[in-house]
Order: structure tokens, then sequence, then C-alpha cells
């Protein structure tokens, strides 16, 4: 029933004046997915000093600092990951962290009473208009004076960034969504990653044919099916119409997203059923022990499958619909850390929240942790990666525009309280594609206008 | 004259008395009638004036005056409203006629002191105490398509929190399983507290059990009942916290409360919206509270 440790759905709020903010040229093209990753020549421009705490105008010291964490003790590795940091950074600095940990699901359910009541200095976020809604109504600081951090890449800074052209956020981690199965039973059946879509029908057909349900598929959490429609919607109508819809410069009822649906319709009887009562535990599940073939999710999609088919598990990007779109594009949310505009020591937390930033950190992180997260900093140890974590950077790197995710692009009011429910709407009910598309236009006029 | 002293000085201890009183009473009726303004009544106004604009629950600039746009919206556009009004109602009816009847007959049953009645009074008792996410969490252990108790036993397939068209109805079933203790243990403490010698004279004049009950120990127990209904209407006014724990409150299981909740908790902040939505919450509860003061009042004339 909870969420996922490193997924959150954590949202955005379109302010209309945060509109500057372009998303499209944020994580666009070649430079996106090149700089995402911290291009190499980037760092080695930084020369010798490419060290820890260099590079950047703060001159914040270290001091103690509150750290809130949207991790529950004993809630597994993305604990272990922050606690770590909170203890590396405290040894390495003779300071004391005091780390505040929350529950996933409270925490983000609470966030606003929690930044306007005494929020801890640091805390745990994300990237996306989420991000820029808080920066805009004063709730976070401007941490522009740390930047540029040591192995960040420009489009992580830029998705740090304002409307205001100020950074607000510093990146930790990221994580792909994409189409996950079970090697063994791929190579069984000697069936191999479709490329497009006809591939991919043929693949579902024969997997249909051998008693597999091709899609496992999870709808209980109202999230789950928006990664469907994100890539859908991608792969169909391209990257920009994406952003432009969840920026609401594009209509809910256009023939555009009506196609999205149309199309999700014709993929529905692959995909297993009764999907509104099944956690995403439950479909990963499904998929490890062979039931279903595929499963659409982000890469946490480990947390819910046994430690034997972890190993087991390799994933492809969904496939081209439209060759002239093609299947560059994906959702990678970036999770990552804001100071609060509450915090009691604003230097310090600056201090902290810059050296979070660190490859250092991520490697403390990743060290201490029983799963490593994908880290940010371009510099940080990939030893401790696996195959999916390697392939994971891989498939980042080789995409060419980056969403975050539908709750995290859009407007948190239209995602949590319509866009939620009109998918899950369409799963009942595929037949009243216009009539859902309608209702979320009407309701997007009245949020959005 | 030494009468008139110990008048004069009785007078002046009333008096004393009399200020001390009167700050006691002050006191009394004070801090109560800030506290109701307070916490009760300058929350509700509030309610109802931002329900009238559109504010993030930010600054208290941001608010702007939107008029009745988000009644408006709520009636026509917004789809989960009509459902919800109609699942709050199968709530109260379904609370009425089965966690309430069952829990009656189950206290007179244990008001028997036959063998073993503690044993049971605690096991129907129990889930009253236990803490929702517990509840929701075991009756997810029985309602789970694929791994739960209930579709392993009957070899079915049904998504009983998924479909729709099933889900009120099993929601309903585990709310039941806590409301009926409930209901049981006040009737239990009303039947305890029933005079023995009614029940002695209604055997002396020979009347059978079942008549007994609902002539004489019924009609005695009229303040319980009073207490049933209002809790039974309370609660079914209020449900939220199952359904807020398996879905949120979507697919089928849409409350206002939900509702309300969904728009003003956490990652949507559509203050006004929300705040609109709990208005429409509270005139229906005023509705009943009128109905439930005016029988009240009605028997205190009488």
């Amino acid at each position: 029933m909870a969420r996922p440790p490193a997924r959150g759905t954590h949202t955005s709020t379109i302010p209309l004046s945060v509109r500057g903010v372009d998303r499209r040229t944020i994580l666009r093209g070649a430079v996106g997915a090149g700089a995402l990753l911290g291009v190499p020549s980037l760092l080695a421009a930084c020369g010798s000093d490419t060290g820890t705490s260099s590079g950047g105008g703060a001159t914040a010291k270290a001091g103690n600092v509150s750290f809130g964490i949207n991790e529950a003790k004993g809630s597994g590795p993305a604990n272990e990951r922050l606690q770590a940091m909170a203890d590396a950074y405290a040894k390495k600095n003779s300071v004391t962290v005091s780390v505040n940990a929350v529950d996933h699901n409270t925490f983000q359910e609470s966030i606003t009473t929690y930044l306007q009541g005494t929020p801890d200095d640091v805390f745990t976020w994300f990237a996306g208009y989420r991000m820029a809604q808080f920066a805009e109504s004063g709730q976070i600081s401007d941490i522009s004076d740390v930047w540029p951090l040591d192995g960040i890449g420009d489009a992580f800074k830029k998705a740090s960034t304002a409307s205001d052209g100020k950074q607000y956020f510093v990146p930790v981690s990221y994580y792909p969504w994409a189409v996950f199965h079970r090697k063994s039973v791929f190579e069984k059946n000697g069936w191999t990653q479709p490329k497009t879509l006809d591939d991919l029908k043929a693949l579902m057909t024969e997997m249909q044919g051998k008693k597999i349900t091709p899609f496992a598929f999870a709808a209980k959490d109202a999230w789950a099916p928006m990664g469907t429609f994100d890539i859908l919607n991608m792969r169909i109508n391209g990257y920009d119409f994406h952003m432009e819809l969840t920026k609401g410069k594009q209509k809910w009822d256009s023939a555009e997203v009506r196609k999205v649906f149309e199309t999700w319709k014709t993929l529905l009887p692959f995909h297993q059923e009764n999907s509104l009562g099944r956690t995403w535990q439950e479909a990963a599940t499904s998929m490890a022990k062979g039931e279903c073939g595929m499963y659409l999710l982000g890469t946490f999609v480990v947390d819910g499958v046994p430690t034997d088919a972890q190993e087991d598990l390799d994933f492809f990007t969904f496939p081209e619909i439209d060759s002239s779109i093609g299947s560059d594009a994906l959702d990678a949310p970036i999770d990552g850390f804001c100071v609060a505009a509450g915090a009691k020591d604003q230097e310090a937390g600056k201090a902290f929240i810059k050296w979070l930033a660190s490859a250092e950190a991520a490697d403390a992180a990743n060290n201490a942790a029983s799963a490593p997260f994908i880290a940010a900093n371009s510099a940080a140890s990939t030893a401790k990666y696996g195959a999916l974590q390697k392939k994971s950077v891989e498939v980042v790197q080789n995409a060419k525009s980056i969403a975050q995710f539908l709750d995290r692009d859009t407007n948190a009011d239209l995602a949590n309280t319509v866009i939620t429910a009109s998918l899950q709407d369409f799963i009942k009910n595929p037949g009243n594609i216009d009539s859902i598309t309608t209702s979320i236009q009407q309701q997007a006029a009245s949020i959005l206008g | 004259m030494a009468t008139s002293t110990a008048r004069r000085q009785s007078r002046s201890i009333e008096r004393r008395r009399g200020t001390r009183d009167r700050l006691v009473v002050t006191a009394m009726v004070g801090i109560p009638t800030i506290l109701v303004v307070w916490l009760v009544w300058l929350p509700a106004v509030g309610s109802v004036l931002l329900s009238f604009t559109r504010w993030n629950g930010f600054q208290f600039s941001a608010i702007q005056w939107v008029g009745t746009k988000n009644y408006v919206d709520i009636a026509t556009i917004y789809p989960p409203f009509w459902p919800a009004i109609r699942h709050n109602l199968i709530w109260l009816v379904f609370l009425f006629v089965l966690p309430t009847i069952l829990g009656m007959v189950l206290a007179v049953v244990l008001d028997r002191e036959m063998w073993g009645s503690r044993f049971y009074q605690t096991a129907f008792y129990l889930p009253v105490v236990l803490s929702l996410a517990l509840v929701g969490f075991i009756w997810q252990l029985f309602y789970s398509t694929d791994q739960g108790l209930i579709n392993e036993v009957f070899h079915s397939k049904v998504d009983w929190y998924g479909n729709p068209d099933v889900n009120l109805w099993a929601v309903l079933v585990a709310t039941a399983w806590r409301h009926t203790g409930y209901i049981m243990l006040i009737y239990l403490a009303g039947l305890k507290g029933i005079d023995s010698s009614l029940r002695e004279a209604a055997a002396v004049d020979g009347a059978s059990e079942v008549k007994t009950f609902f002539h004489v120990i019924f009609p005695v127990m009229r303040p319980i009942n009073m207490i049933v209904l209002v809790i039974v209407v309370i609660e079914s006014l209020r449900a939220f916290d199952l359904v807020w724990i398996i879905n949120k409150g979507r697919n089928g299981l849409e409350l206002i409360s939900a509702l309300v909740s969904q728009n003003v908790i956490g990652e949507a902040t559509r203050y006004g919206f929300g705040s609109a939505l709990a208005v429409i919450m509270m005139v229906i509860s005023s509705v009943f509270i009128t109905i439930y003061l005016r029988i009240v009042f009605r028997e205190d004339r009488r």
C-alpha cells in the first residue's frame, strides 16, 4: 500500500507565473541528455580541485542542522542512504545532524503545513513544478549561491531552477521508467525486446498464446497509470506536446489526447485485469512469478520482487509508435533537497545541502545501503551499481528528452484531484473516452483558469 | 443586636460568596464559550468564507474571491460529487440496518451471562480498539485479488477493492465489523442498567422473552437508542478513514469527507474548493442535528 521509497508522487503546481520556466528547453535534446549525467569535459574543466567542497560561491560554514527526510526508519535502503549521508556529514564536520524521519506518504501529505510550521533546515523533495511552486510562495530558500555544483550537469541545474531563474533545489538521484521483464522468461521463449509497436503487439499475442498476461498492471494507487499515459503521449504526440499539455497549453479534449486514450484502449486487453484493486507490489509479484510477461514501472520495481528474481530483471524503453516521433523520450524523475525558508540556520542549511549534492555524499549513501540509487553527481562511484542501475544510466544518457512524471510536471491540483480519478475512470470504462477527456478539460479550465 | 450582627455577617459572607460564585460562573461559562467560538465557530465561519474563494494555502494575499464558482463546479463538472452523496446515504442506511441491529442482538445475547460471554464480549469489541491502519491492513489480507484469503478459499477472482460495483459493499462489511462491537457495548451498558424488577414483573405477568424485550426493555432504553441514533448518523457522515486507507476515496469509494481531504490535504491545495465541499457536508449534518435537537427539546417540554 505504501508508495515506493524512491518514487514520490509529488507533483507540482503551475502557478501562472511559473510558466516562464520552459521545461522543453530544460531537459531537452542532446544537451539535456548529456548534461544530465554530467559531461566529463565539464568536470575536467574544474581541474584539480574537484574535491567535495570546492566551486560555487557559497561561503556558508558547516553547523548543526536538522534534516527532514521522507523515509521512515526501518523502511529499507532509501532510509539507510539518507541516514548514511547525515552521519557522514556529521562526522566529517563534527556537527550534529538531527534527522527527522517521517513516513513517505505522510511527509508528502503534510508538506504544506510542515513548511509553514517549524520545518527542518534541509528536507527531501522533488524537482519539477512542485518545487517551483514552493519557491514562488516563499516557502523554500534561494540557494543559487551554492551553485554551480561539481559533477552536477546543466540539465540538473535547470531542473533545480524556479521561475525567477534562481536555484532552490539540489538533485541527488533519479530513476527511469521503463518496461521490465524477466530475462530468463524471454530467453526460454526466444523472445526479444520489441522496438516498435508492431513488434510489441506480435510479442503480446505470442505471450497470450502461452497463457501469459503480457503486461502486469496496477492502478489502485492512482498515480501508477500515469506512467502509461506519459509514455504513450510521448510516443504518439511527442515530448513537446506532452510538456505543453502538462502546462495547460494544450487541451485535454484535443484529438491528440484522444488518440492516446484510443491507443491505450487497444492495449488494455493485453494488461492484467482488475487493475484498480491491485497495488504495484502485487503487480510486480505477478511479473516475478512469470504470470505476466512485462511491467511498465520505475526502477523501484525491484523493491516489489523477491531477491532471486531481482538478478533476473531486465528492461527496455517503451517501443516506438510513430516513426516520425521515435522512442527517445522517457520519464526519469529527479529526487533531491531544499532548504526551508523557515529554517533556523540558513547558512548551516546551505553548507549541508551543498555537500549533499557532492559525489562524496552519494558514495556515503550508496556504500552504507543495501541497494544503491543512481546518483545525480557524475563523479559519484558506480562500483555499487548492479546491472539495472548501469543500464538505467545508459538509457537516460541515450534519451533525448526527459520528463519528470505526470504528477510532478502538472499542476498539483489538476493532477491529484482530476487526472487521477479520470485515468481510473478510463480503465473502468475504456469506451467513454469522449466524456472523460471532456470532463478533464472542463475541470482543467476551471482549475488553471 | 446579636442577631443583626449575625445577619450582617452572613450577608457579607453571602456577598463574598456572591463575588466568588460570580467569578466561578463567569469562568465556567466564559472559558468554554471562548473555546467553542475559537475552535468551532471561527473555523466554521472561515470555511464558509473560504468556500467562495480560490486559495493555495500559502499567503493570505493570494486569496481570490470567486463567488459561487466552487459550488457551481462541484454540482456540474466535478464527477465524484454525486456518487459521494449517494455513497454517504448508502453508508447511513447500511449502518442502521446491519451493524446496529446485529450489535443489539449480540448485546441481548451476551447480557444473559452465558458461559464465555466475557470472551465473546472482548472478541466482538476488539475491532473497535484496533487502529484503522491495522483494520485496513487486516481486510486487505482478506480482499486482495491475487493473494487475498477470500479469493484463495473460494477460488474466485473478485476484485474486492477495485471493482466499483463491489468495493463499497466490501468496505461496508469491514466497517460493520468494527461498528457492531461499538453498538453492542453501548447496548450492553444500557441493558445492565435496567432495573431487574421490570423483567421480574414481566415474567410474573407471563410475557415471553421476545415480548418482554420489545414491550418493556426496548422502550426503557430510549435514551440509549437516542445515543445510538446520533452515533450512527455521525459515523456515517464522517466515514472516512477506511476508504482513505484503501484508495483515497476514489473509484467507487467516493465519500464527501474523502473529497474534502483530496482537495486540501497534501498534494493538492484547492482550499476554496475543498471548503465548499466541507460546507456542503456541514449543511447536510445540520439537517440531522436540527432534527435530533427538535426531538430532544420536544421530549424535554413533555
